[in-house]
């Protein structure tokens, strides 16, 4: 019925003695109903200063034009759509956690899809931000669209995969903007009914009037089901069509068939580091280790370590297909990545996406909190230097030798990267102190099958396989959440 | 004659709630509706709910998506004004996918949230219609109109026998409209 326990030899997924749905309530909410504490005023004071800095940079570009940035003849793209993947690519873990998981039935997405979510669309915010700014005159951005026009209705070019981008990005941005806020909803709720004043006026108009009767909920688990449905080939297709951008191209290192998987790969990859970037901290400041435990990280230290040897595969596939194709540009283009003057940027990505992340492999390793800090950084670096390596050291070199040229950043080019991270953090900083981070209907549905109480009553009940209840007092043990004492007597 | 207009039965766990209803229903006292601060999975079934019918929607709205984008294209690129690329047909259907695709999916998710707000009236700035404040936090809330034929006494006995934490008795229908 609405409650039958979990088999005892899953991990909790809630931890902590006596968690009642207040407490729930109470804990998520905490950041949302009080004043910011320190942490938070300096994170947010240098994350405002990096967007300030963005929006100096990206107004510079546009005032002058991109003649202000580095890039040159040979080398027309470079930091602006290396910018613009990585965001995109960063987007995809909060679709994979809310979707993907939803649709496989892995209930520990429930506390980690709000915020994860909300990088999304940060992120896609971000990644929009560079295709406006690479496009020079960005008040033309509507001639993307296919609106009748002065040249005798001459329309765009649905034949190329910029084009396909375009749909792709604002439908995937739009979704998920629609899949977040449709799950936000009985949250806000919650806030409306404890405020007062002004703030329950607008957490109320927010809220739109959510009461949690039978039917909402009923409509809102079918909704929230197929949304997650329809999503999941969506984000499969979000970076499928930005790889269609280069694999369409004849540009030797670009026209491969592989890039379709192996930026999906990537786009999780990034993605879920980028989640742990930033949980690994929330639940800190936040105080919210008995919601984001243990468990939840070394999940995704997991599909780091998955995707992230997928990712090694391919780079060693592509290196593989450029010799057996027999077409010495091909061949030429790969040399040049590894040995070439871009060598070193080559290496960082090998060495910060397929060789570092195999330290998951150690069990210490995925459960150590520092450690996977750092690794999940490293893991943004080396898929940053990825995408550098697939843009610029395949252009830079081109047929005619006369052509051949290095690219360098200008100030512009490295203020509107570092900005748009400093953007990013400014948006999920103030999201953090506006909206619950934690779904907080959807943790509540856990607390009496999946939590640590739950668990111990039928530990304490005493119907339960010894071998069984061994194995999941040994899965307690990485936990830094649980108070390992009361199960010594037991 | 009471001036009470609802009863509600406050409980603080979904199971005895469950409890609460199968009782109202055996002494058969309709319920109104009942409010949780998260999906009870099952209470539909009890409450005779019938399944959505949104998924249906869904569909439609995901094959108009594709509908209208692919007759765009086609219009476009065929039709309005063909275009001689090295002699290649106009008519590439492999081309037309991933814009076909992308609007199936933005059709099905704003049709379908769509109709969503719209049978379930939700809309920014609607008042909420909330019965007990604490249904949104930790309160199950089965609601009974007193209006029916049921003694008031018995309904609160029945609620208290099924565990109920509080029992209110409301002379107003919503208390967020203060």
């Amino acid at each position: 019925m609405a409650s039958h326990s979990e088999a005892i030899i899953r991990e909790p997924l809630i931890t902590g003695k006596n968690i009642t749905y207040a407490q729930i309530t109470n804990e998520v909410l905490r950041p949302v109903e009080n004043k910011p504490n320190l942490a938070w005023w300096i994170g947010f004071g240098l994350a405002s200063m990096g967007a300030t800095m963005w929006l100096f940079c990206i107004s510079w570009t546009f005032w002058f034009g991109i003649g202000e940035w580095g890039l040159n003849k040979t080398v027309g793209w470079a930091w602006d759509i290396t910018g613009f993947v990585w965001w995109v690519g960063i987007g995809h873990a909060g679709t994979l956690i809310s979707a993907v998981l939803l649709l496989f039935r892995q209930n520990w997405r429930n506390s980690i899809n709000r915020s994860a979510e909300a990088m999304t669309i940060f992120a896609v915010v971000c990644a929009a931000t560079y295709i406006f700014g690479h496009m020079g005159r960005p008040w033309l951005a509507y001639w993307t669209l296919p609106l009748p026009n002065q040249y005798g209705s001459l329309w765009v070019d649905w034949n190329s995969a910029l084009m396909m981008d375009v749909f792709a990005i604002s439908t995937y941005f739009s979704v998920s903007l629609v899949f977040w806020y449709t799950g936000l909803l009985p949250d806000i709720a919650s806030i409306r009914d404890r405020a007062t004043g002004l703030r329950r006026r607008i957490y109320s108009i927010l809220s739109f009037g959510w009461s949690g009767s039978v039917k909402t909920w009923q409509r809102f688990e079918t909704v929230s089901l197929i949304l997650a449905g329809i999503s999941t080939p969506l984000v499969l297709s979000v970076h499928t069509i930005v790889s269609f951008d280069f694999a369409t191209s004849l540009e030797p290192g670009w026209h491969t068939t592989i890039f379709p998987p192996y930026f999906v790969a990537g786009a999780i990859f990034s993605g879920f580091a980028m989640v742990q970037t930033l949980l690994l901290i929330v639940r800190k400041v936040l105080g919210l280790e008995n919601y984001i435990t243990m468990f939840h990280i070394e999940s995704m230290n997991k599909i780091i370590l998955l995707t992230g040897s997928i990712v090694g595969v391919a780079y060693i596939t592509e290196f593989f297909i450029a010799w057996y194709s027999g077409v010495e540009y091909e061949q030429y283009a790969f040399i040049n990545r590894a040995t070439g003057p871009y060598w070193w940027a080559y290496w960082s990505m090998m060495t910060c996406n397929v060789i570092t992340p195999q330290l998951f492999w150690s069990k210490w390793v995925r459960t150590n909190i520092p450690f996977s800090w750092v690794l999940s950084i490293i893991v943004n670096i080396g898929m940053w230097f990825e995408r550098f390596v697939i843009i610029v050291t395949s252009l830079h070199r081109d047929f005619l030798p006369s052509s051949w040229v290095m690219f360098y950043p200008t100030w512009v080019d490295v203020g509107i990267f570092v900005g748009s991270i400093g953007l990013f953090f400014t948006m999920f900083l103030l999201f953090l102190r506006v909206l619950p981070s934690v779904a907080m209907a959807e943790v509540k549905l856990l607390v009496k099958t999946a939590s640590e109480q739950s668990k111990k009553k039928l530990l304490d009940g005493g119907h339960v396989d010894p071998d069984h209840a061994a194995y999941y007092k040994e899965s307690l043990e990485k936990y830094d959440s649980v108070d390992l004492t009361q199960y010594q007597k037991a | 004659m009471s001036s009470t207009k609802y009863i509600l039965g406050c409980f603080d766990d979904p199971d005895l709630l469950m409890d609460g209803i199968t009782k109202l229903q055996k002494n058969s006292v309709p319920i109104y509706d009942v409010y949780s601060p998260m999906p009870i999975h099952g209470i539909e079934d009890k409450l005779g709910v019938k399944e959505s019918r949104l998924g249906y929607a869904a569909f439609c709205f995901g094959c108009l998506g594709a509908t209208v984008i692919f007759s765009i294209v086609y219009y476009t690129l065929v039709h309005d004004w063909p275009m001689n690329i090295g002699g290649k047909p106009n008519f590439a259907i492999p081309n037309f996918v991933p814009f076909t695709f992308e609007w199936t999916i933005l059709f099905t998710a704003f049709g379908m949230v769509l109709t969503f707000f719209f049978a379930t009236h939700l809309f920014p700035g609607r008042a909420p219609r909330v019965m007990d404040l604490r249904a949104t936090d930790d309160r199950f809330v089965i609601a009974i109109s007193a209006k029916g034929n049921t003694p008031h006494d018995d309904i609160t006995r029945l609620l208290k026998e099924a565990g109920a934490v509080e029992i209110k008795h409301n002379e107003r229908k919503y208390v967020s409209y203060e």
